[in-house]
């Protein structure tokens, strides 16, 4: 085991390195391009045995990626944002083609307005793919979800595509120290790729990914992949636990901080959590009974595991760093479904949207939260969805707005004139 | 070149005499795609893997059918090229890593019409052109959107009538030169080819397999519920489109454009286009003499600047 500085790209890159990736198509992409050039390095250095590829698109990207697993070699790509929309329709397609690789996003808001900064509608975008979601909060998180990734994705009752989650920025360009796993070590864990049917080889005729004609085939094929990727559920825990029996760290689907008392509780996804974690701290010593819920594994959904966990719980508060148009917070909505009906379910849910397109949460929004949700539920009552904004920001916009109005007026002055 | 003892075809009596695709697909009977695709696969051999695009020839393979001997893999509409990009790598780094024997290797080959290559595909096809990648690529160009009811693509010729073309002087635009926009890729090569003339089709097979790198072709492919006329007019057409000299028969090898049938004498176009439904209002109700003639100009002003 050697300990190294690592950005969360640095770590993603090492993930690859180290599960003995056989091919990489990529593509560039800012937060992510930095991944990909680490590879290539390598790969130049000869000190990883792999063909990277630069494709012409993520479209592209994604379809050969999908084509090599479909032929029998272990596949890593890495994307973000307007990256991974653009090769939205590969992304469904080849998760339906059942192949096993892992993929990273690297999280950046979608356009309009375009934005490099850091926020989940991009892979919230992916959901219902068919491709298993790890979302990360640390660099060491990233290096280890990636080996793991690789197990989950190859296992023989799953088959399917991964994508393990950074925050651009955030974790991406943020220098954290990383134990990396010893290569043999890795390498034994991961194991070889065995691509079982999948390959093309010139004695055994295959057809891949073929039409069906009608609902029944296409619903049973559809729903085939709905139960691989829940059962990815179960399978996660025994890899979890050789996890951490080979590396002595153990990550759980869900990631519980001071949850055994809490009666307050944050959830969200990915590295906003570490800034969660403080205020959880500061609340903590103050006298509140405050936990924090960080959501490791996206997809599969683990709504039971939610449902023990939040059981008689006083208040909840679910950041979403994405918003549904016309609807809100995805994480909302799948937590209200997660608890509906449910005994002893918190009496209130409320959902904050924040830390959009890159925008910090400061301590004191946590704070505010946790006394919001704490009053609504000793007044007995749910509270509206709010987005976090301070006055300080609509007052830059505000002036922001009244410089492009004056630009405005004074070009069509100067036209008319 | 993937295996094999040299074939050469010097008449139809060398050709292939058994075949190798299946029977029994849902194309449309006369469908000059198809014919292209049978006379190729006898040449090419079982050790071959389709990469298809989005369009008819989807339907070659549903589930749990397949008249295929060896290799198929559905992509997308656009991005078949880079599926191939995919199979021959992960093929050659099995072989490399010795995870494949080497006599197991398969010929890569993207199938896509021409609204794919034409189009939403050409993005992908450059970049796999500029990549080098070893591999072939048929485009069957039955010049529109055929699958979805022959809307016209960029591969429509002027005046044809298609589903989004029904004025009176359809379509006004005219044929891209793919031709010329893959050979200025520098392939290894670039081929015309039509199902009807499957002599010229086996020679230029022949010759491609002996080569690395990409290797294109573009095959017209008449087809009689696009085009409206009788299926068994189809190898008819295919014959009056070459004696006409609307598709010229030719190939890029090295930078150089060499036709491989020249028509001594051209037919008058005429004789192709009033076979076709599409091209009906340039005869009824009354002929469109000035239409028919920009139409034989422009042919003929081709085929006044082709030397060899
Ligand atoms: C991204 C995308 N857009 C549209 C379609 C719908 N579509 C399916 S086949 C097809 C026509 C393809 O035309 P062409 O490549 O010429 O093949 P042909 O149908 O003529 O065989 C279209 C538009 C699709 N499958 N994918
Ligand atoms: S529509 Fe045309 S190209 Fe498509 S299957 Fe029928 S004949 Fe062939
Ligand atoms: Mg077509």
């Amino acid at each position: 085991m050697t300990r190294k500085l690592l950005t969360g790209n640095g770590a993603a890159a090492w993930g690859a390195r180290l599960a003995l990736t056989d091919y990489i198509p990529a593509f560039p992409i800012t937060p992510q391009t930095e991944i990909i050039e680490d590879l290539s390095i390598w790969i130049d250095k000869g000190e990883m045995d792999a063909r990277m590829v630069t494709l012409e698109s993520e479209h592209s990207m994604i379809t050969a990626a999908g084509s090599a697993a479909s032929s029998g070699v272990r596949v890593f790509t890495a994307t973000s944002s307007q990256g991974l929309l653009h090769g939205m329709e590969m992304v469904y397609t080849v998760a339906g083609w059942r192949t096993p690789f892992v993929m990273i996003n690297v999280s950046r808001g979608m356009s309009s307005p375009i934005t490099l900064e850091s926020d989940h509608n991009d892979i919230m975008a992916a959901r219902d793919s068919g491709f298993l979601q790890i979302h990360c909060a640390t660099c060491q998180e990233i290096t280890d979800s990636v080996l793991m990734a690789y197990r989950l994705a190859e296992h023989k009752e799953i088959r399917v595509p991964a994508i393990v989650n950074l925050d651009g920025f955030y974790l991406s360009f943020t220098r954290e120290p990383v134990d990396l796993p010893d290569a043999e070590k890795a390498a034994a864990f991961v194991g070889e790729f065995d691509p079982e049917n999948l390959q093309f080889k010139g004695s055994a005729p295959l057809s891949q990914a073929m039409a069906v004609l009608g609902g029944g085939p296409y619903s049973y094929f559809r729903y085939e992949a709905h139960l691989a990727v829940q059962h990815a559920l179960s399978v996660y825990d025994e890899i979890a636990d050789e996890f951490a029996d080979t590396f002595g760290r153990r990550y759980d689907i869900i990631d519980n901080y001071q949850m055994d008392d809490a009666e307050y509780v944050f959830v969200m996804l990915g590295s906003f959590a570490t800034k969660a974690h403080n205020a959880v701290d500061s609340l903590r010593k103050a006298g509140w009974k405050v936990g924090l819920a960080r959501l490791r594994i996206f997809r599969p959904f683990p709504k039971e595991k939610i449902r023990q966990l939040l059981k008689g719980r006083r208040a909840v508060a679910v950041i979403d760093q994405n918003i549904s148009m016309g609807m809100g917070g995805v994480l909302h909505s799948e937590f209200a479904t997660a608890l509906y009906g449910m005994k002893d379910a918190p009496a209130v849910l409320a959902s904050f949207i924040g830390g959009l397109g890159g925008r910090d949460i400061s301590q004191q929004e946590f704070f505010e939260m946790i006394n919001e949700i704490k009053q609504a539920s000793d007044k007995g009552e749910s509270l509206e969805p709010r987005l976090l904004y301070t006055e300080n920001e609509l007052t830059e916009i505000r002036k922001l707005q009244a410089i492009a109005h004056a630009e405005h007026e004074e070009i069509h002055q100067q036209r008319d004139g | 070149m993937i295996e094999g003892t040299p074939v050469h075809f010097h008449r139809m009596k060398d050709m292939p005499s058994s075949h190798l695709l299946g029977t029994g697909t849902p194309m449309c009977a006369g469908c000059g795609g198809l014919e292209t695709l049978h006379n190729m696969y006898d040449i090419l051999g079982e050790k071959t893997v389709f990469v298809n695009a989005a369009g008819c020839m989807t339907l070659l393979s549903v589930y749990p059918f397949t008249p295929f001997r060896g290799g198929w893999l559905y992509t997308s509409m656009a991005s078949a090229p880079a599926g191939a990009q995919g199979v021959r790598d992960a093929m050659d780094i099995m072989i490399k890593k010795k995870k494949l024997p080497e006599d197991e290797n398969m010929e890569v080959v993207v199938v896509t019409g021409d609204g794919s290559a034409y189009g939403m595909g050409m993005s992908a096809t450059s970049g796999a052109m500029d990549r080098n990648l070893n591999f072939i690529y048929l485009c069957y160009d039955n010049e529109g959107y055929g699958n979805t009811g022959q809307q016209y693509s960029a591969a429509t010729p002027h005046a044809a009538i298609t589903s989004t073309s029904k004025g009176s002087h359809g379509y006004p635009g005219f044929k891209k030169d793919l031709f010329s926009i893959w050979a200025a890729h520098h392939p290894a090569y670039v081929a015309t080819i039509i199902g009807a003339e499957p002599l010229d089709l086996a020679k230029k097979i022949e010759k491609l397999q002996g080569m690395t790198g990409p290797r294109m072709l573009i095959s017209l492919a008449p087809c009689p519920t696009g085009w409206d006329y009788d299926p068994q007019l189809s190898v008819e057409i295919g014959h009056l489109a070459v004696q006409t000299g609307v598709w010229p028969l030719k190939e890029y090898i090295n930078g150089k454009v060499t036709h491989t049938k020249i028509p001594k004498q051209r037919k008058p176009v005429e004789e192709y286009l009033k076979l076709q439904g599409r091209f009906k209002h340039l005869f009824y109700p009354q002929r469109d003499e000035q239409g028919i003639a920009e139409i034989q100009a422009r042919i003929d002003a081709y085929w006044d600047n082709v030397t060899e």
